[in-house]
């Protein structure tokens, strides 16, 4: 049923060696710091996580920075599910979406029942989006139609919230794996494809992301239905984050350079974002001690 | 990139014992030592040095904002261990620093030589920054006991004052002495538990270089200390101006750097202390005030019953 797209390794890592090798300065520059934070899903996903530290990082999702007021707010803020409402609270009258890590998130290792009710829960209590993750043993058993049809039922139970699903590639071995991973959660009604949880290594990667999107690129030529990509999980830097823009440019065109077709998956990324920022404005190299931690 | 050589001793004694082909002399690379490794710059760009005698010239990397910007992230990641290393620790450390330095005087007299120092004033300059080093080695547990204070106050509170390192340094090491001038600079620096990025003399800058390989192989953290080589010119606003810098070392007696260096630490209020050009081996050149520019005070109110 799925027809396996070989992925051919060395030229995906010679296309992004030329591709790295891009210089974005100046204005340039800025433009894509700024944007590169319009698209981030603020995550916090520790199982310490509190109430007041959600509401602190919507804060942040907010307003980045407090002495500069006219960039952007982030795009979506990510959660566990028991902390959607407070997140949404906080965020009540912005444009921010919360999305919600859900069916058992990380291992997905539950009974699909339980993970449908999850789902529903989660958009009841307010989830604007939901990030699932693939039952990834089913996948590496070859079970292909039965992890489509999990993906198929996830999506039913999010009703109008968007689904992206995550594939984990970190444990999927081979790109050629991530490729057909790739197309079984598009055709199976995936609105955004995602690298990580972030709770795995390798998160994401340079390599990952681009066989992704040239998944994306070929479902959009054969049909011109339009997937969204968010690479997750161990994307730190600034520097990195420009990596990725320039790949998504040459990859899927300017049209995916928005929040609603790509997204960052990060916490620690909109700090660095920042100092950048103020880099580029002031000259001065930047210290994280100036900005706020969550 | 190769260094030149015309008079150099392995080369001719080689010769002489009978060879029918002079061997090629194998020589040193200049490069920088930044986070404990020896990159180059990123910018790719060198400056040549020329023995004053003439007959012998070295590169060496002229570096750019960006080596400073990467060096001073180095220098923030090994701030959190050696500050937190025991006082004790640290003056092992600095002690075998002054042992790897003894163990390779030839070649830092072989570089001062190539400097324009007399072999005289050569040995006396290494043997000096030998002693230096050993100097600042018992110092590192002792400042604290001298400096530090239990304070009288007329309430029932238990108040003292401690003292805790300032953070990532920058020095801007003196522009006249290479090597006892430098160790004059950075040891009081890292034996009072900062971390810093140095950059050596542009004039005399070989055993700057040098000094950084004795580092590495002294059990001194990688990052602690960084050294970089290249023009005051270029980088003094760099090294007065990085947010993540909480202090300067500023060595040199040109009133407009120096008035350059103390506005831009009003930034984010670094830590300036200024060191003019001196002779480094007078006796007053060492002592327990240099670590003390280098430390924060931190004084507690911890309350008593009666």
């Amino acid at each position: 049923m799925y027809t396996l797209t070989p992925v051919d390794q060395v030229g995906i890592e010679e296309r992004i060696a030329r591709l790295n090798a891009r210089s974005i300065k100046k204005e340039a520059k800025l433009e894509a710091l700024k944007l590169a934070l319009s698209m981030l899903d603020l995550t916090t996903l520790d199982s310490k996580d509190t109430p007041g530290k959600v509401k602190q990082l919507c804060a942040k999702a907010i307003r980045p920075c407090e002495a500069m007021p006219e960039l952007p707010s982030v795009a979506a803020v990510c959660v566990y599910p028991n902390l959607v409402r407070v997140a949404k609270k906080a965020l009540q009258g912005h444009r921010i979406n919360v999305a919600a890590v859900a069916t058992a998130f990380p291992s997905g290792m539950s009974s699909l029942k339980f993970r449908l009710e999850e789902t529903r829960w989660a958009v009841n209590e307010g989830a604007d989006e939901i990030d699932m993750v693939v039952s990834r043993g089913k996948f590496l058993a070859g079970e292909y139609d039965a992890v489509a049809d999990e993906i198929s039922a996830v999506k039913e139970a999010c009703g109008k919230a968007h689904l992206k699903v995550i594939l984990e590639t970190g444990e999927l071995s081979t790109l050629d794996n991530v490729r057909l991973a790739s197309d079984i959660a598009i055709l199976a009604g995936a609105d955004f494809i995602k690298t990580s949880t972030g709770k795995i290594q390798p998160a994401a990667t340079l390599p990952v992301t681009l066989v992704m999107l040239q998944a994306i690129r070929d479902h959009y030529y054969r049909t011109g239905k339009v997937i969204g990509m968010k690479p997750a999980g161990g994307i730190a830097t600034a520097k990195l984050a420009l990596q990725y823009l320039v790949m998504v440019r040459e990859t899927l065109g300017e049209t995916w350079l928005h929040p609603d077709r790509f997204r960052f998956g990060a916490s620690t990324l909109a700090n660095d974002l920042l100092r950048q920022i103020v880099k580029e404005k002031t000259g001065v190299y930047q210290s994280l001690d100036y900005f706020s931690k969550d | 990139m190769r260094n030149k050589s015309e008079e150099n001793g392995m080369g001719g004694q080689i010769q002489e014992a009978g060879a029918e082909r002079a061997r090629i002399p194998v020589l040193k690379t200049y490069k920088i030592y930044v986070d404990g490794k020896f990159p180059r710059t990123e910018s790719g760009r060198y400056f040549q040095f020329k023995s004053p005698a003439g007959g012998w010239s070295a590169n060496l990397c002229e570096c750019s904002r960006k080596d400073f910007r990467d060096a001073v992230t180095a220098a923030r990641g090994a701030f959190a261990k050696w500050s937190k290393a025991t006082p004790f620790n640290r003056g092992q450390i600095l002690y075998r620093v002054a042992e790897m330095l003894e163990g390779r005087k030839a070649q830092f007299v072989e570089e001062l030589l190539h400097q324009g120092l007399t072999r005289a004033q050569a040995e006396s300059e290494v043997a000096a920054s030998v002693d230096r080093l050993v100097y600042y080695a018992g110092w590192t547990d002792k400042f604290q006991q001298v400096f530090s204070a239990v304070n009288p106050v007329a309430s029932s509170y238990f108040n003292f004052s401690v003292l805790e390192p300032t953070g990532v340094v920058a020095v801007l090491a003196p522009e006249e002495s290479s090597l006892l001038g430098l160790v004059s600079c950075v040891a009081p620096v890292i034996a009072g538990g900062n971390s810093c990025v140095v950059l050596a003399s542009s004039r005399l800058p070989l055993c700057a270089v040098t000094l950084g390989e004795v580092l590495n192989s002294s059990d001194v953290p990688g990052g602690v200390v960084n050294i970089l080589t290249g023009f005051r010119k270029e980088l003094l606003a760099q090294f007065s101006s990085h947010m993540d810098v909480n202090g300067v070392l500023y060595c040199g007696d040109s009133a407009e750097e120096i008035r350059k260096v103390q506005t831009d630490a009003a930034l984010n209020v670094k830590r300036v202390s200024l060191q003019p050009e001196q002779d480094w081996a007078k006796a007053e050149a060492q002592g327990p005030y240099p670590i003390l520019a280098f430390q924060e005070v931190k004084t507690t109110w911890h309350p008593i019953g009666n």
